[in-house]
């Protein structure tokens, strides 16, 4: 069977990011919805403020290799500018590539963010937001990520609900607080989103 | 109704044994295998059925307890990483010859283009030495079925069943879809109890048995509907085989009906008749698969190269090291693909560094000072978090090979005339192959000084808790250290110059010294006032 439909995504950032959050997130959002998921994460000398990815691919027929295939990505989320461009081999011709623009500077060599953002402008389809200004904004500086989630989920094939229920169950154990916090960025998130495209 | 659940490829893994009855798992961490123990330990499942499932010392002290619990007739798993199975290599052998009484899978993750190892080694060589059947799982539903069945072989053939997994399926997650649990079995001993006592005149006998099962094994890997399945193709001269992995990435180039011959497989050792059968069709035969050139080469056999054409990882139809992916496979197998799009050169690499407030870090600075008058190329280093020492600015360490070779290397270093030498190693290293080192340097008056960075725990692989226990200073006594020259400091800035003044102290001394610099892992600190929150 071909494939009809399909999102194939590449997560990016650095450890400490949440990066796997928002994998889980839409991992548990698509299950509800009987799509077939594939999601690769990178575990190990990670954990050490390195870079982590994840590629995660939805789709209506059955998905087949665990990596997404070069140069057929639908999107890329960015929670670290510097990231994103890392697996830009991966996003095709006319995939999305959506950006934090909030660097991570743990390294000697970080260059100039603005020659980042150049890189990052040079793509036909790309969206830059201030997620870190959002997420405080939004009650915590921790919830970055579902801002970036929130960005690009008009961008990805589960409905909203399913996301919004996925972050309720993925952050009910740390209270209604932490919730309503990360719920709140991800609506911060779509606005943004809303608003630049 | 039937259950579904969301799983890793080693959490499958784990789950599966725990449907199979398994009573006991054991492993040393390693990635990308380590969330299969992770998952057992934190599963409710486990904790009910009384699964035993802790954390080895090392993976050869994992394999050899997981071959007494199949003894004692109950199933048994043990996980590791490819390098581990290095260390369990004599058990792993024997046990090919003394064979199992309860069912007994080795789970080994490969990490094929070294994410996170110190080499690409491909453990299917490993189940080959020790000729026993492999599983090599393609998804997470496989990994989860075979070892399921993996039991049931190891039992019907009563030889330990070898599961090679590799890092893209170990940490890629998808859905599972679950059997009805088995019940744990009884214990029981083995009906010939000689079995298990491998004196020379008892192993050549064991060894002739695993001989002639082979071919039940070889007929295991032609059943039908079995693990390993051929498809003809009408009018194509192509043959491709496909192994592990490997298959859905040809999947993903051609998801409909395939223009050449297809073999999968999952089991070896090889079928050869579906071998055959395909070699009569066809002209060349392309081979996917993820590692080493296995089938490949066993394919050549010996030159002259007979019809058909082999293809493969050899001949540069793929490249000789690193993982395949998509791309790679479809270009091997003629389709035209763009070249990929280049990184931009902005995007400057992001290597692992110290978490900032690490004691490991306080530990280099130190040394470093207190070696300063020696001059460089002194200090033999070893496998874990600590290992981030070799990078700028501490340029700390010179050597890391493998676990406990830090301790070792400074003794043939010192004996070849390098005096001082300095080894580094951390707990989890020091308790997993490091103490027989120093028993060697304590019994020869070595004149090395050992560094133990003890930060209470296996960081490097997620804070696993370590087997030290505190114990790590009676151990050095123990094996011979002197009691003057078993020193411990506390990592920390503002001991920084007396930490300095102990470290010239014992590097000075002309024997074996310990200093044990001993301060809680930051990152383990900081998850628990997060839990406790
Ligand atoms: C034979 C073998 N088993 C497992 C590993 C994986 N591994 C690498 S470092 C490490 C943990 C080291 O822990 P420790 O010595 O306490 O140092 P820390 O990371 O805590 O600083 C492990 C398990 C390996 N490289 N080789």
């Amino acid at each position: 069977m071909e494939k009809k439909m399909k999102t194939d995504i590449i997560l990016a950032g650095v450890g400490g990011q949440g990066i796997l959050s928002i994998a889980a997130v839409i991992g548990l959002a698509a299950v509800k919805e009987t799509l077939f998921i594939k999601q690769s994460e990178i575990h190990g000398m990670s954990q050490q403020g390195g870079e982590v990815y994840s590629h995660l691919r939805l789709s209506d027929a059955p998905v087949h290799s665990d990596m997404i295939p070069l140069g057929e990505a639908d999107l890329i989320l960015a929670v670290e500018p510097l990231e994103g461009l890392r697996y830009l081999p991966y996003l095709k011709k006319e995939g999305w590539l959506i950006s934090n623009t909030a660097p991570v500077k743990n390294i000697a060599d970080y260059p100039d963010p603005e020659r980042i953002y150049g890189e990052i402008r040079r793509r036909p389809h790309h969206l830059l937001l201030d997620a870190a200004a959002l997420a405080r904004e939004a009650g915590s500086a921790k919830a970055a990520n579902m801002v970036m989630l929130g960005a690009a989920s008009p961008f990805i094939q589960v409905k909203e609900d399913h996301l919004l229920e996925a972050i309720r169950a993925l952050f009910s154990r740390k209270g209604e607080e932490v919730v309503e916090t990360n719920i709140r960025a991800f609506r911060a998130g779509k606005e943004a989103a809303m608003k630049k495209r | 109704m039937e259950e579904r659940m969301f799983l890793l490829g080693d959490e499958a893994v784990a789950q599966a044994a725990l449907d199979a009855g398994v009573s006991g798992c054991y492993a040393y961490p390693g990635t990308p295998s380590t969330e299969i123990l992770e998952y057992v330990r934190a599963s409710a499942q486990a904790a009910e059925a009384g699964v035993v499932r802790e954390w080895s010392a090392n993976e050869k002290t994992a394999v050899e307890a997981a071959l007494g619990m199949s003894y004692a007739g109950k199933r048994a798993m043990v996980c590791m990483k490819h390098v581990g199975l290095n260390v369990a290599a004599d058990p792993f052998m024997n046990a090919a010859i003394t064979g199992v009484n309860g069912g007994l899978l080795v789970v080994v993750a490969d990490d094929p283009s070294m994410h996170s190892s110190q080499n690409e080694q491909d453990s299917r060589y490993y189940g080959h030495f020790a000729q026993i059947p492999v599983l090599e799982p393609a998804s997470q539903q496989e990994a989860y079925d075979m070892v399921r069945e993996g039991f049931d072989l190891s039992e019907r053939f009563g030889v330990p069943v070898l599961v090679r997994l590799v890092t893209r399926l170990s940490h890629s997650r998808s859905a599972v879809v679950r059997r009805e649990r088995l019940p744990q079995r009884p214990l029981k001993l083995p009906g010939d109890p000689k079995q298990f006592i491998l004196l020379p005149s008892i192993a050549r006998e064991r060894y002739r048995r695993l001989l002639a099962d082979r071919p039940l094994f070889v007929e295991e890997a032609h059943r039908e509907e079995g693990y390993n399945q051929y498809l003809p193709a009408a009018e194509s001269r192509t043959g491709v085989i496909a192994t592990g992995l490997a298959y859905n990435y040809l999947r993903e180039n051609f998801p409909g009906r395939l223009p050449f011959h297809l073999l999968k497989v999952s089991f070896y050792p090889l079928p050869v008749r579906m071998i055959e059968e395909m070699f009569g069709e066809v002209d060349e035969v392309i081979v996917l698969e993820e590692g080493y050139p296995y089938v490949e080469e066993q394919l050549l056999g010996i030159p002259p190269r007979r019809h058909p054409r082999i293809r493969g990882r050899l001949d540069g139809t793929l490249p000789r090291d690193g993982e395949l992916n998509p791309w790679l496979v479809g270009k091997a197998l003629g389709r035209n693909l763009p070249e990929p799009e280049e990184v931009p050169g902005v995007a400057v690499g992001r290597p692992p560094s110290f978490c900032p407030g690490c004691g490991h870090i306080d530990v280099y600075n130190a040394l470093n000072e207190a070696l300063e008058p020696y001059g460089p190329g002194r200090v033999f280093s070893d496998i874990g978090c600590y290992t981030m020492g070799a990078l700028p600015p501490y340029n700390a360490i010179n050597t890391c090979v493998d676990m406990g070779a830090s301790i070792t290397m400074a003794v043939g270093a010192a004996d070849a005339g390098l005096v001082p030498s300095v080894a580094v190693i951390g707990d989890s290293t020091f308790t997993h192959s490091g103490m027989t080192g120093l028993l060697d340097a304590a019994n020869k008056r070595s004149p090395v000084t050992l560094i133990i960075s003890d930060n209470d725990a296996t960081a490097m692989t997620g804070g696993q808790p370590p087997s030290g226990l505190g114990k790590i200073e009676q151990i050095c006594l123990g094996l011979g250290v002197e009691k003057e020259h078993v020193r411990t400091i506390i990592p920390l800035r503002k001991y920084h110059e007396e930490n300095v003044k102990v470290m010239k102290e014992e590097i000075a001394y002309k024997g074996v010294s310990v200093i044990v610099a001993r301060r809680e892992c930051i990152r383990l600190v900081a998850a628990r006032k997060c839990n406790k929150k």
